[in-house]
């Protein structure tokens, strides 16, 4: 039985969808209920939806063998897996984002509001720039608008959050997009059935591209 | 007298790896939870994390509490032509936790052979760690590499040292695509790149690694190959062995064989090892180096079987019940091989299979 950890919501469902279209469907999922696993034991499968952002540390802590996540979830949390495919989905870039007038000059502490602490940290660090982190869990755009911080660090996708509240992007930090993660010792102990799917899968990003 | 029921699964785990280690002329190795900070300051990449916890001692000197076994052991090694030292040690080391980012005391096991080593040597430490974890669960697998293996792609290629370190990242990821952007973003051409990601694709039983090696262009009058194939001859039959070239331990420390060891229903690596010639070389050694370390505390869980109950018997007194009858029958409980807990009312959290009240 292979273990896969969703992330709810939009990505999710696409994702389940590419697991069925490889041949590794679970019809219950699609049933309107409270259940928390849903599995087709004739697939030797089980799917599960939780929060994006622990997707990693189910994987990596082998209560998944596999599991789906951003590639900005994978930078924050440094999780000790293998990252086998860019699913190509999901498609967006952490960015550094600021008032469209703001201006940085180098001269002073530059305050930075995230939810991704360490990915900010690292940027910054890299270019020995001094920095105050101010972590959130969410609403980041209002940081600098409420003049709690200079900059904000975040997932940009489309960009019309910012433009609505006279934000703009002022640099790229990488692009990201949805990664499928595997757990390395499950991956000793079920390769081949982990490669069929991560080979199914490929095929579709492949067809896709 | 030791009654190995009470003995913990972890505790019966290192009680078999001490004596197997002892019948292969492995000897024990204690050492101080505290060492010089400036051992660890020199050699800061080869530990696992950078988080080493400091303290001044009286005389001013900064000291560290542990984050490493190997590097104590080396420093205090000697040197003579011909000679091994083969040692073996159960030591806590302190180091932040890769998950959690916080301290951690993690227990290892594990053996190092030092000196004068040559293809033997490296097969016993290999072989040993195969037995290491067969002795824990039969479901287990060694995953073996050689640094010369990636060396020689590498040098194939070509590149910088930051695409070096780059890309290591990314084949420890066994990820195809970040190697095609690293090799994009270093410059490396489309043939690198395609080596590199059918490199990472090489995985599994040795006579199918050995076919997949030799089409992507790497013969075996490669040294590093044929080292690996001698080992892999010897431990044919003897050891649940696989290669995977994902294994890539820092080039500057180790050079040789590098492995990891997984048992079934452990969700990481519990064994690593590899042979660390250059890290000797570095502090200043002749000679050569090769030992593992096993993370006991991984295995802890392990054929835990739980009884269900913490005592056999509760023996329950009153307070005029004469303690020389209490005694007598605590000890004619444990002579009849139960444990037994005396009190003179039920503890609240206490679990006994059976509850005996005592008349006065």
């Amino acid at each position: 039985m292979i273990n896969v950890a969703l992330p709810k919501g939009r990505l999710g469902e696409k994702v389940y969808n590419m697991f069925a279209q490889s041949g590794y469907d679970c019809p219950s999922i699609l049933e309107n209920n409270r259940k928390l696993i849903f599995e087709n034991p004739q697939k030797g499968i089980r799917f599960f939806w939780v929060k994006p952002s622990d997707v990693s540390i189910y994987v990596e802590r082998g209560a998944a063998d596999i599991g789906v996540c951003g590639k900005d979830i994978l930078l924050e949390y440094e999780p000790d897996v293998y990252e086998l495919l860019d699913l190509n989905i999901g498609k967006c870039k952490m960015a550094v984002a600021a008032k469209k007038e703001f201006y940085d000059d180098n001269s002073s502490t530059l305050r930075v509001a995230t939810k991704f602490a360490n990915i900010a940290s690292k940027h910054y660090a890299s270019k020995c720039r001094d920095i105050d982190i101010i972590k959130l869990n969410g609403s980041i755009e209002l940081a600098p608008i409420l003049d709690l911080s200079d900059v904000i660090v975040d997932i940009v996708e489309t960009g019309t959050t910012l433009k609505e509240n006279n934000l703009e992007v002022k640099e790229t930090i990488v692009p990201i997009s949805a990664r499928l993660i595997v757990n390395k010792a499950s991956f000793k102990f079920k390769t081949e059935k982990i490669e069929n799917i991560a080979a199914m899968l490929k095929a579709q990003v492949e067809a896709n591209d | 007298m030791l009654d190995e029921k009470y003995l913990k699964s972890e505790e019966r785990i290192i009680f078999a790896l001490r004596s197997l280690y002892s019948k292969y002329g492995y000897l024990p190795y204690k050492m101080s939870k505290f060492e010089e900070y400036d051992l660890y300051a020199k050699n800061k990449e080869f530990l696992v994390s950078d988080g080493v916890i400091t303290f001044t001692d009286t005389n001013g000197k900064l000291l560290a509490l542990k984050p490493d076994v190997t590097l104590s052991i080396i420093k205090n090694a000697t040197e003579a032509k011909g000679v091994k030292q083969k040692v073996y040690y159960s030591e806590n080391v302190y180091r932040v936790s890769g998950s959690t980012r916080q301290y951690k005391e993690i227990m290892q096991t594990g053996l190092e052979c030092i000196g004068d080593i040559d293809l033997y040597d490296v097969c016993e430490v290999v072989s040993l760690s195969a037995k290491s974890l067969e002795a824990i669960s039969k479901d287990y697998v060694i995953e073996i590499s050689h640094m010369g293996i990636l060396s020689a792609v590498l040098e194939k290629i070509g590149g910088s040292e930051g695409f070096f370190a780059e890309i290591a990242e990314c084949i420890r990821k066994k990820s195809q695509h970040e190697i095609i952007e690293c090799c994009e973003k270093y410059g490396v051409d489309k043939n690198g790149a395609n080596l590199l990601c059918e490199f990472v694709t090489v995985y599994g039983a040795p006579s199918v690694v050995f076919e997949k090696l030799s089409a992507l262009g790497l013969e075996d009058s490669l040294p590093a190959i044929k080292e690996l194939k001698s080992l892999c001859a010897l431990l044919d039959g003897k050891a649940q062995i696989s290669l995977d070239f994902s294994i890539v331990n820092d080039m500057n420390y180790y050079n040789g064989i590098v492995f990891n060891g997984f048992i079934k229903g452990v969700c990481e690596c519990v064994l690593f090892g590899g042979r660390y010639d250059k890290l000797l070389t570095k502090m200043g050694k002749s000679g050569g180096g090769v030992g593992f370390a096993i993370y006991t505390d991984l295995i802890a869980g392990i054929n835990k079987e739980s009884k269900g109950y913490d005592v056999d018997v509760l023996l329950i007194y009153k307070d005029e019940t004469p303690y020389k009858k209490v005694e007598d029958a605590v000890e004619w409980l444990v002579s009849q091989g139960k444990s037994v807990s005396a009190q003179k009312s039920i503890p609240e959290k206490l679990r006994y299979k059976e509850l005996k009240e005592m008349e006065d």
